[in-house]
């Protein structure tokens, strides 16, 4: 198994200009199903590097196909109404690859699909899965890739990997592969300050599927969500092996306007660079390399 | 490495005018101390000389003053312009009819990754001490999530005004405030909107004594107006070419100049120099997607920087084109002549075997290619201790 996207994942590609088309092909050419691409003047006609209809809207391409994914890279500006759309038509799993889109935009976006409980928690049960924005997309090698994650960079196998980071995500999945080990599924889930899907909605996937033994998660500087991580890990999946790496132990310190940004940090949960986290990680017992290469020697090791 | 759009005092506080956020009166703009002589005297009433940097502190650093002549404006705009404030010059002081204060508050709303939306913070305990309060005494700071599908009315503005302990006179008018505060927040695409202090003034008016904007840069496509604000940017040239060629360029104090796809890739890429021993001259993102003329733009940029002795190059092509990158390398090589420093280029990822080819075939001694991210960044530690 995997997660997320497997052989049973049909595509629809939101965007089809010349990013969209390059990488629905190559997408296409590893054997993943893509069945339509959407343009909302191009409705009718076919895409022809893909030889598959195009429709107007994602509504009009969920009347006609059989879609359980979508795949957008439509602009910036007009990602927001791409997300909407489809939302609105229904699609299950999101994956939003667009990089630059207002955090005004993601937000209304987010707050849409998992509206919040009384407690103040967002619904995430029954609703669609977004993944990104500003990602590398998802891949389960063998079965499907949807975005930008090179193929040849990795085979199948029982690691899941999820990361912020892109090309991060790349050189982690290299360095195993290079080792001989495979992943179940990767998942890229963006590093913009409001994304559909963060570790936590990625990782208890993980630790419910029956063919990844192991994981590594990727994280960088900045918020204190690598701690909650580590807290739900330690509690609840304590024997399976977990390797992180954390980027940006010698970045530099960010400069920050005003205070609202300090008052909103106490919460108790640590602090925010590399070291911080590392060393939150460690005592929770979760192995934490200090770059991609050692963090891919640890993971190995504990898959023995 | 964020770029977000900064506003000065005197832009923010023209924003919360046009924005209907009550605020000081108009004041005028002085790069001198005539200049600032000038406008005391035509106002003819105790004014404020304020510094005008990105940067707080301004009042401990000695940068903001009440005097209550023109003479006195004139000796005080003389000793703030040229201060140096946390590593900021103050090139212009704000003159402003000052305000005659009976209690300062603290408000600001602002973008809030944990919370997936906004936040609301407030407090009767305004002023430069707010974060002292909050660590100390947190009941005294208010912080309420809002839903941007729900917003913020006036009802619920009361309500958390309230819980904060402001006080019966300024309620109503603290209220109408905060719900144009959060309006204008959402209509500018502000990832901060701080006023500290909120004052009450003798005469019982509540009104935003200053002002802390910060803009989302990916949103300024729809608004022109602030784009230009954030123009004239100050600070190290080599970030400010940067920013003008829409690279994400960070100068650092090491020899090794960095570059490369991805800010974490990047991140990671100065971890390994300094595990290598050596000190990273900068952090260099081409970002997604970068094609021959911005990688060459991104290298001319990193080898102008004198302190650079060798440069890394560790690309892992995604939506990147390893030889989109080999071309634009060569390209800059082309245009740059005889370069001192020898690059270490690392290719791994879309179309890396296709650039690899393009670099053997270009035999120019000026590049070295690597394996691996961790062998590439001990060789240009190498290359850069010897150089």
């Amino acid at each position: 198994m995997s997660i997320l996207i497997d052989s049973n994942t049909r595509v629809l590609v939101q965007g089809i200009g010349n990013q969209g088309t390059f990488h629905a092909k190559r997408n296409a050419d590893y054997g993943t199903t893509i069945v339509a691409g959407v343009h909302p003047k191009r409705g009718g006609e076919i895409w022809e590097e893909l030889d598959r209809p195009i429709y107007s809207s994602a509504s009009e391409a969920v009347e006609h196909e059989d879609v359980n994914t979508s795949m957008i890279l439509v602009p910036a500006p007009f990602a927001k109404d791409a997300i909407m759309e489809a939302f609105d038509a229904g699609i299950e799993l999101i994956v939003c690859l667009t990089e630059g889109i207002p955090v005004h935009d993601m937000a209304l976006v987010y707050n849409t699909f998992y509206p919040r409980a009384a407690d103040g928690s967002f619904t995430k049960k029954g609703r669609p899965v977004l993944i990104g924005p500003n990602c590398p997309g998802v891949i389960s090698p063998g079965k499907a890739n949807v975005g930008f994650i090179p193929e040849e960079s990795t085979r199948p196998g029982t690691v899941g990997l999820v990361s912020r980071s892109g090309t991060l995500t790349y050189q982690l999945m290299h360095e195993l592969n290079e080792a001989g080990v495979g992943i179940s599924t990767c998942v890229g889930i963006g590093g913009d300050p409001i994304i559909g899907s963060d570790f936590l909605d990625i990782i208890p996937r993980f630790a419910d599927d029956p063919d990844t033994e192991a994981i590594v998660f990727v994280g960088e500087i900045g918020g204190t969500e690598e701690q909650r991580v580590g807290r739900w890990i330690h509690e609840h999946i304590p024997d399976t092996p977990v390797a992180a790496y954390v980027a940006g132990f010698t970045a530099p310190p960010g400069k920050q306007m005003g205070h609202a940004g300090a008052i909103v940090k106490e919460g108790g949960d640590g602090g925010e660079t590399a070291a911080d986290k590392k060393e939150a990680l460690t005592e929770l017992g979760i192995a934490v390399g200090m770059n991609p290469s050692e963090t891919a020697q640890l993971i190995i090791q504990r898959l023995g | 490495m964020d770029a977000a759009v900064n506003l000065m005092e005197y832009q923010g506080k023209e924003l919360f005018r046009s924005l209907g956020i009550p605020t000081t009166p108009r004041g005028e703009i002085a790069t001198s101390a005539a200049e600032a002589q000038t406008d005391a005297a035509n106002y003819g009433v105790p004014v404020m000389v304020k510094a005008q940097v990105l940067t707080g502190g301004r009042g401990k650093a000695g940068g903001v003053k009440y005097c209550r002549d023109a003479d006195e404006a004139r000796a005080r705009a003389e000793e703030i312009l040229g201060l140096d404030i946390s590593g900021h010059t103050v090139e212009k002081v704000l003159i402003e009819p000052a305000s005659e204060i009976a209690e300062e508050y603290y408000l600001s709303v602002l973008q809030d990754r944990s919370s997936k939306g906004y936040k609301v913070i407030a407090s009767v305990e305004g002023g430069v001490e707010i974060e002292e309060v909050n660590r100390t005494r947190p009941e005294k700071v208010i912080k309420e999530d809002i839903d941007p599908t729900v917003g913020l009315d006036v009802d619920r503005a009361r309500g958390i005004l309230t819980q904060a302990g402001f006080p019966d006179d300024a309620i109503e008018q603290a209220a109408d405030l905060l719900v144009r505060l959060y309006e204008g927040f959402v209509a500018s695409d502000a990832t901060l909107f701080e006023v500290n202090p909120l004052v009450k003034t003798t005469e019982g008016r509540v009104i935003a004594l200053d002002s802390k904007v910060s803009i989302d840069p990916s949103a300024l496509f729809r608004h022109a107006d602030l784009a230009a604000l954030g123009e004239g940017v100050v600070g190290d040239p080599l970030e400010v070419r940067a920013k003008e060629q829409g690279l994400q360029y960070v100068k650092l104090d090491g020899d090794v100049g960095v570059l490369g796809n991805g800010a974490g890739l990047v991140m990671a890429t100065l971890d390994v120099v300094s595990q290598a021993g050596g000190q990273p001259a900068n952090f260099l993102d081409v970002g997604g997607g970068a094609d021959a003329d911005k990688m060459r733009a991104s290298l001319a940029l990193v080898l102008s920087d004198d302190d650079v002795r060798s440069v890394l190059i560790n690309i892992f092509g995604g939506i990147t084109r390893c030889d989109e990158v080999a071309n634009g390398m060569l390209l800059a090589l082309d245009q740059l002549g005889d370069i001192p420093q020898k690059l270490v280029v690392r290719l791994d990822g879309t179309n890396a075997a296709q650039g690899q080819q393009i670099l053997d075939d270009a035999d120019n001694p000026s590049i070295i290619t690597a394996e691996s991210m961790v062998s590439a960044a001990g060789r240009a530690v190498e290359l850069a201790s010897q150089a």
